[in-house]
């Protein structure tokens, strides 16, 4: 039976690839591939090492005293919860804008909860409930919507704000019941000197980090990002992934916001305002690209305690404030072009 | 004699007063590579979206291992094991080969984390089973490193594991230099094997020539010739006998530059 002969007259023979036995394990070289897996959070980590050994070469007194780094570790953990659900929203192709808003409304909710008398527990899961709700509202818009989230998160951050500002008049909160409560204690106090609020933060990142890599919802949000079209066919329920991102960064930025608000025992209208510009430049300095489908938490993370420690670092190092934008800029550039490098192989 | 998996009997599809396609009768054996052949406008990608459910006929009648199905849609498509494999645009190329293996069908455990080394040895399994394998690179690497055909692989892997019978390859090699082709062809091959069938859509004849066990000629909505591999000797036949078909009268004269590939495009 001719039917089944193989036409192998018209084969360029040696151009068949030769099947192998065996993979070439990963693991045989797995230095090798742990760097290149982990490419953009190694740089990421690189840039944060050469930055601190030049603010300590300045200053070696500031920098080997605890007190810099217990300060740090007060205000870092705030924005750690809002910079890794961002990586997942970069990853997924969208921006949100409006997470400043979003922890401000949040930690109204905690305040007023925590006022009326009632559990600071009742008030954390109350700002949970809420972080979700608004976040729930900006995805749908966005998503169901159709907008452009760049603008409609961006519209959604000065329409909850103006929300807050309109019924509060400007008023803060002033919440000094707090320092009593269970809560404060398991979330904000100290523990040997160091804040606990760090822990609690490193706890969400690697959360957060196998979420993002071993993980259902990580991989269909990096697939997402990455194919849209693709993942579409394959049955995946894009516009239902991209909601969820949305979610996400609406509980991490409740979480944010309480945690802000227990810091200092008061609420204020602008609480998280000042957020905006270094959460996102975090995300990006941590080695997730703009374009959408891959990303990295941990990066994410150092890129957040990178920045954070810029504005102590120059200050400590005996520049004045007016370096402080100077440096951020600096250190931006500087990553983005290292991170270019990096990703190379994927573009 | 094979069993036979797919039956299309006398379908016709009308938009309007325009008809894509005039009553084509198409079958695929199990084990069995169907090359179908047609300039542009033939009606190729019509018959495509039919098999898989994305368009309805106008009329006519579907079997499934010779059963008439009633109903005719996406999801009855799948359920016969048909899965469509689009040039490129179907991998997410900046994950693993393992993430676009189990894209939207992720192995997962408890509340849903990934069975990582699971799904790492149910892909290398997959491969191999495709004779898709290399000693550059294992099923976690980045699909964005692999070439045109090693990607074709990727997708072919990919309908596999969602149980297809029947993958319908659009235009495959169209843009594959000789080398990419060889592998896509070693893929197709071991999948025959398997006792899975193909479907291989192109315009170039020589490709189509060289791998398909049946042809079938689709010319303005119809079908203008099926014939087994052992009643056609060359290429040459195949592309003379559509160049009467295309312009009946002779202009065969115009092409006899033997350059296969200008030709066909």
């Amino acid at each position: 039976m001719s039917k089944t002969m193989e036409p192998d007259l018209h084969e360029p023979s040696a151009a068949i690839p030769r099947p192998q036995k065996e993979w070439k394990h990963p693991s045989d070289q797995w230095l090798r591939g742990f760097i290149l897996d982990n490419r953009a959070s190694l740089g990421t980590l690189g840039v944060f090492i050469v930055m601190m050994a030049v603010f300590m070469v300045a200053n070696p007194t500031v920098f080997t005293t605890w007190y810099l780094y217990s300060s740090v570790l007060t205000t870092l953990p705030v924005a750690l919860f809002v910079v890794v659900p961002l990586v997942f929203v970069v990853t997924c192709g969208e921006i949100d804008l409006s997470f400043p808003a979003t922890m401000g409304f949040a930690s109204w909710v905690f305040a007023l909860v925590v006022q009326a008398g009632y559990d600071p527990f009742l008030g954390i899961a109350a700002a949970l409930v809420t972080g979700m709700l608004l976040g729930f509202l900006v995805g749908s818009l966005v998503v169901y919507g159709g907008l452009s989230s760049l603008i409609a998160t961006l519209g959604m951050n000065f329409l909850l704000r103006g929300l807050i500002q309109i019924i509060n008049e400007g008023k803060s909160m002033s919440l000094t019941g707090l320092a009593d409560s269970w809560a404060y204690k398991i979330f904000s106090s100290q523990v040997y000197g160091i804040p606990v609020q760090i822990f609690w933060a490193i706890a969400f990142v690697v959360l957060s980090a196998m979420l993002y890599n071993r993980h259902r919802f990580g991989a269909q949000v990096r697939v997402v990002g990455d194919n849209p079209d693709s993942a579409q066919q394959m049955g995946i329920d894009v516009k239902r992934v991209r909601v969820k991102v949305f979610v996400f960064v609406g509980i991490g930025a409740a979480i944010a916001g309480t945690f802000s608000v227990m810091i200092n025992f008061t609420w204020w209208p602008t609480a998280g305002d000042g957020y905006l510009l270094p959460v996102l430049a975090s995300v990006f300095v941590g080695g997730t690209p703009t374009w959408g489908g891959i990303g990295t938490v941990v990066g994410g993370a150092i890129g957040a305690v990178t920045v954070s420690f810029i504005q102590t670092g120059v200050v400590a190092a005996g520049l004045s404030g007016f370096y402080v934008q100077f440096f951020n800029g600096l250190i931006i550039i500087l990553s983005l072009l290292g991170h270019k490098w990096n990703q190379a192989r994927y573009r | 004699m094979a069993e036979r998996l797919i039956e299309l009997r006398d379908i016709s599809k009308s938009y309007g007063q325009v008809y894509a396609l005039g009553g084509v009768n198409l079958s695929v054996d199990r084990g069995e590579v169907v090359g179908l052949i047609g300039d542009n406008g033939a009606g190729k990608s019509t018959l495509i979206k039919i098999l898989s459910g994305v368009v309805k006929p106008t009329s006519g009648e579907i079997l499934v291992r010779g059963k008439p199905v009633t109903g005719w849609s996406a999801a009855r498509s799948r359920d016969a094991g048909i899965e469509t494999v689009f040039q490129d645009r179907a991998l997410a190329v900046q994950q693993t080969i393992v993430r676009n293996i189990f894209m939207g069908r992720e192995l997962t455990g408890f509340l849903g984390w990934l069975k990582v080394s699971k799904e790492i040895e149910e892909a290398s399994r997959l491969m191999r089973e495709i004779g898709f394998t290399s000693k550059v690179f294992t099923p976690q690497s980045i699909v964005g490193q692999l070439s045109g055909g090693e990607r074709q692989g990727v997708a072919i892997a990919r309908a596999i594991y969602k149980q297809a019978e029947l993958i319908i390859l659009d235009e495959p090699t169209t843009a594959l230099s000789l080398t990419e082709t060889a592998k896509v062809f070693h893929f197709v091959r071991q999948v025959r094997a398997s006792g899975r069938s193909i479907l291989f859509i192109g315009h170039n004849i020589h490709h189509v020539f060289d791998i398909a066990d049946r042809f079938v000629v689709l010319d303005r909505g119809k079908v203008a010739l099926t014939a087994d591999r052992s009643e056609i000797k060359s290429a040459e036949d195949l592309i003379n006998f559509m160049e009467d078909v295309a312009h009946p009268g002779g202009l065969a004269g115009l092409h006899d530059t033997g350059d296969a590939e200008g030709a066909v495009r």
